[in-house]
């Protein structure tokens, strides 16, 4: 059978989202950013819910997230996103609310707006992409880099006793009562992307019923702040990210 | 009952990261040796006999350049 005789409409079994704008995105080859874009739209498309989600999109490379995914969006100052998602959540309450946040932003500057939109309890999803470095400013260390990581500050690698340990961000908020779901998830294989898929799924719909905050933390790759090729990358990620933050729900109460 | 795949790379937006290729179970992809617009590598079905339409490829392109199509033969 020839390929063209295959190339049909009819046998198409899969094809880009038609809420993925048809644009060239920004990030570098191999970025896991993209991955997750695609997961979140979609999960939108497959839920049927375009015209009810606003995105907060947030201060780093994802900053531009607002031109890659059709539905409405606000950009919020560095780390600020949960606040401003708990004011649209409230102005707009049958609306679906998502923030996208990095770790330089929602681990370093916007520790008290997670903390504290988590502890409320807000109707909103969190998508928190973890890849342990500020990827934007030039791959300086972040409050979630592994001991030992070299970075552009950390030159000779992250000690503890200079710079602390790698935060356990979903941990530490699943220790609040406000949040119905945590779970981490990734994004370096098509069984790990669709089980992070689901995952969105349910908060999506854990956020329509109503349960509380759901945080979504993906393990992700920074190829070029790590010096690496992109599969070169996922695999360091398997072997030193997943010990300090291994996959896996964390908390469920969503009866999903 | 077999099954007949084809993938369909958008070649000017392949950023050549090869993600797609390590995660391909049948080793049908490889990077090209000539390059796009941008100057990358792009992805290509180097042995289009040995695809099964899986969509692992699509699933995992981080640029989402990838169509699959599948056939039951």
């Amino acid at each position: 059978m020839n390929i063209s005789d295959i190339i049909k409409p009819e046998n198409k079994v899969y094809a880009k989202s038609r809420l993925l704008l048809d644009r060239e995105m920004h990030y570098c080859p191999g970025c896991s950013h993209g991955t997750v874009h695609k997961i979140i739209a979609e999960t939108i498309d497959e839920l049927n819910i375009q015209e009810q989600v606003i995105g907060i999109s947030p201060v780093g490379c994802a900053v531009l997230a607002y031109d890659y995914i059709d539905i409405d969006w606000q950009e919020a100052a560095h780390g600020r996103a949960p606040a401003l998602a708990t004011a649209i959540k409230r102005l707009y309450p049958e609306k679906y609310v998502f923030t996208y946040q990095g770790d330089g932003d929602l681990a370093s500057i916007g520790t008290g707006e997670i903390v504290h939109a988590c502890n409320r309890g807000d109707n909103i999803t969190v998508i928190f992409v973890n890849n342990a470095i500020y990827g934007m400013t030039g791959g300086q260390m972040a409050p979630t880099t592994l001991e030992g990581m070299k970075t552009a500050t950390t030159p000779r690698g992250r000690s503890h006793i200079s710079s602390g340990f790698p935060m356990k961000i979903t941990e530490m908020l699943a220790l609040l009562p406000g949040v119905v779901y945590a779970t981490r998830q990734s994004v370096d294989t098509p069984a790990a992307e669709r089980k992070a898929k689901k995952s969105v799924i349910k908060a999506f719909k854990s956020q329509k019923l109503k349960k509380g905050t759901s945080f979504i933390e993906i393990v992700s790759t920074c190829n070029s702040g790590w010096k690496m090729t992109p599969v070169e990358a996922n695999t360091w990620m398997r072997e030193n990210m997943f010990p300090v933050f291994p996959p896996g729900d964390v908390k469920d109460e969503t009866g999903l | 009952m077999a099954v007949k795949g084809v993938i369909e790379v958008d070649v000017e937006l392949c950023k050549g990261c090869g993600v797609c290729i390590v995660n391909c179970p049948t080793g049908t992809i490889a990077l090209s040796r000539q390059v796009n617009g941008k100057g990358y590598n792009y992805s290509y079905m180097e042995d289009p006999e040995n695809c099964t339409g899986c969509t692992n490829c699509a699933v995992v392109c981080p640029d989402t350049v990838i169509t699959v199509y599948r056939v039951k033969i």
